[in-house]
């Protein structure tokens, strides 16, 4: 029997589907011209380019010429709020609106803006990860130039009530930007209808390569360009277009984009049974909202329990994952996603993230049901912390109340 | 962040887990804020360090250098356990990733604490001869 092996880590990145795959291959060794070129092979190369750009954009209901394709997620972030951030220091606006729970591409960002004379609110959000949408319109400002706000958490999956924020934008006029990343592909997204002004989105959460993004920016905003050089990507991104990458990342919105509701419908029945079985271990919490949430996302704290050794002993069991937990990223500090929602430090430490989709059979999520315990059990077992708390709280050591 | 086959090795199969009932010495370090605590139980005889145990909450590295810890000084004189250096640990891992480096200091911890545990059942001033067993709240890797 082959050695047991759950991917279930699709937030950090995906694998590139066959479908993508396929649409990329001829993109390397056929049609690899130049799209910038005037022969037949360049031209068929900014044929497309552009029905690349026709697909992502219509994945979103947004216009064509209004998608700009970029190396990723991170890239489009820093470019939408550098960008609307120069803009508005040129009307004197140096006020910028964004959440505790922004992705780092966001906040250090942010944080890189305030050490050059800008203002950064950074809204609390409540014990799910929400903000509401009265919160940004009482943030907002006459000097605002920003709003910022992710669409779904990265770690805890909760979504946000980006419509309703979008409306507030439109009304008082502030340029309204979302982190997409990780809701693109799994939420139905009409920028038009929801009011968004620019968006990020990056293909290898969708199971495009790494390396290729997107930004949707909306006509009318004139965001500096990014890159001087070419007149690649209307001259504002300059470089000779990364064609094999666009056309994965359009194949890939094709695919994800179609029957979001059905798809979600069978992944998140997946999704609450796993989620119902894991907190029966005792001592045991789920972080983010119970509903407003991406349907692939679990987020569970297990007290006692560190989250970095959880993963590697997951990892031996054949279960691959991911953590809130400080020694996962490098620091000491626990993730400040899990601190925002209000979670003491020792209880951050402790979680572990299960991101998965439609695809993960029945099978693998009984295996992931019944492994998850056993390894809480051991490292629990082992845990001084673990230890203290059945003492102090009078608890059995399998953490059951006496 | 790679770790050596050695760390994954200790971390898979841990030695020395577990308690001593009456230890002749225990010693905790670390607090959960930071995401590490080490707790040592040594039984000493005629000052050998004849058994050690460890219980760790902590990442793979501070699970793996308490371990490791555990195995230098089982079978050896206290005076040689009191030499006990992060680096040793660190050594006989093969390294440790550059973030990872504060657990080994908390596993040199750990031993040292459950080494003037011992000493000052036996009414001797550890300080003298372990030094100060530095609070983890004055450690420069946690940066609250």
């Amino acid at each position: 029997m082959d050695k047991k092996f759950i991917y279930a880590d699709n937030a950090a990145t995906t694998r590139v589907s066959q479908s993508v795959l396929d649409a990329m291959l001829p993109a390397f060794t056929e049609a690899y011209g130049n799209a910038s070129s005037i022969y037949k092979l360049g031209m068929d190369a900014a044929k497309t380019v552009l029905a690349s750009r026709e697909t992502v954009a219509g994945c979103l209901g947004a216009k064509v010429n209004e998608i700009y394709f970029t190396a990723g997620g991170s890239e489009s972030d820093n470019w939408a709020i550098k960008g609307a951030a120069e803009i508005g220091a040129k009307k004197g606006k140096k006020h910028i609106i964004t959440t505790a729970v922004e992705h780092h591409a966001v906040l250090h960002t942010c944080e890189y803006l305030e050490k050059h004379g800008f203002e950064v609110t950074y809204l609390p959000v409540d014990e799910y990860g929400r903000v509401t949408a009265q919160q940004v319109a009482d943030a907002v400002r006459e000097d605002t130039c920003l709003v910022t706000v992710m669409f779904a958490n990265n770690e805890i999956g909760t979504i946000m009530p980006i419509a309703e924020i979008g409306k507030v934008c439109r009304e008082k006029k502030v340029t309204f930007h979302t982190d997409a990343v990780q809701a693109v592909g799994h939420v139905d997204i009409d920028v038009k209808a929801m009011n968004i002004d620019m968006l990020s989105l990056s293909g290898h959460k969708l199971h495009a390569p790494k390396g290729i993004g997107a930004l949707y920016i909306r006509t009318g905003i004139v965001l500096p360009n990014l890159i001087a050089g070419g007149a690649q990507e209307r001259g504002k991104r300059a470089g000779t277009e990364n064609v094999p990458g666009i056309v994965g990342l359009a194949q890939a919105m094709k695919d994800a984009c179609a029957d979001i509701p059905a798809k979600n419908a069978v992944t998140s029945q997946k999704r609450d049974r796993i989620i119902k079985e894991l907190l029966k271990i005792p001592q045991t919490r789920l972080n983010g909202h119970p509903v407003e949430r991406l349907a692939g996302n679990i987020n569970i704290s297990f007290r006692g329990v560190e989250g970095e050794s959880l993963l590697l002993m997951l990892d031996m069991n054949g279960i691959a994952a991911s953590s809130g937990s400080a020694c996962t990223s490098g620091s000491l500090d626990p993730s400040h996603v899990l601190i925002a929602i209000g979670l003491p430090h020792e209880i951050a430490h402790g979680s572990l993230r299960l991101t998965f989709e439609e695809d993960l059979s029945d099978e693998d999520a009984d295996y992931i049901i019944q492994t998850v315990p056993k390894v809480v059990g051991r490292l629990r077992a082992m845990s001084p912390l673990w230890e203290r708390i059945c003492k102090t709280e009078g608890l059995n050591a399998d953490g059951s109340k006496k | 962040m790679i770790y050596s086959e050695k760390v994954m090795d200790h971390f898979a199969n841990p030695r020395n887990v577990g308690e001593i009932e009456n230890a002749d010495g225990v010693g905790e370090v670390g607090n959960a804020k930071c995401g590490d605590i080490m707790k040592m139980y040594l039984k000493i005889d005629n000052g050998i360090i004849t058994d050690v145990k460890f219980k760790t909450f902590g990442c793979g590295a501070a699970v793996a250098t308490s371990s490791m810890a555990t195995e230098l000084i089982k079978g050896k004189p206290v005076e040689d356990a009191v030499k006990l250096t992060n680096k040793a640990v660190i050594e006989a891992l093969d390294g440790l990733p550059p973030a990872k480096l504060h657990c080994s200091v908390l596993a040199e911890q750990a031993t040292k604490a459950a080494l003037a545990d011992y000493y000052r059942k036996n009414g001797i001033d550890p300080e003298p001869i372990v030094g100060k067993i530095e609070d983890c709240a004055d450690c420069e890797s946690c940066g609250s």
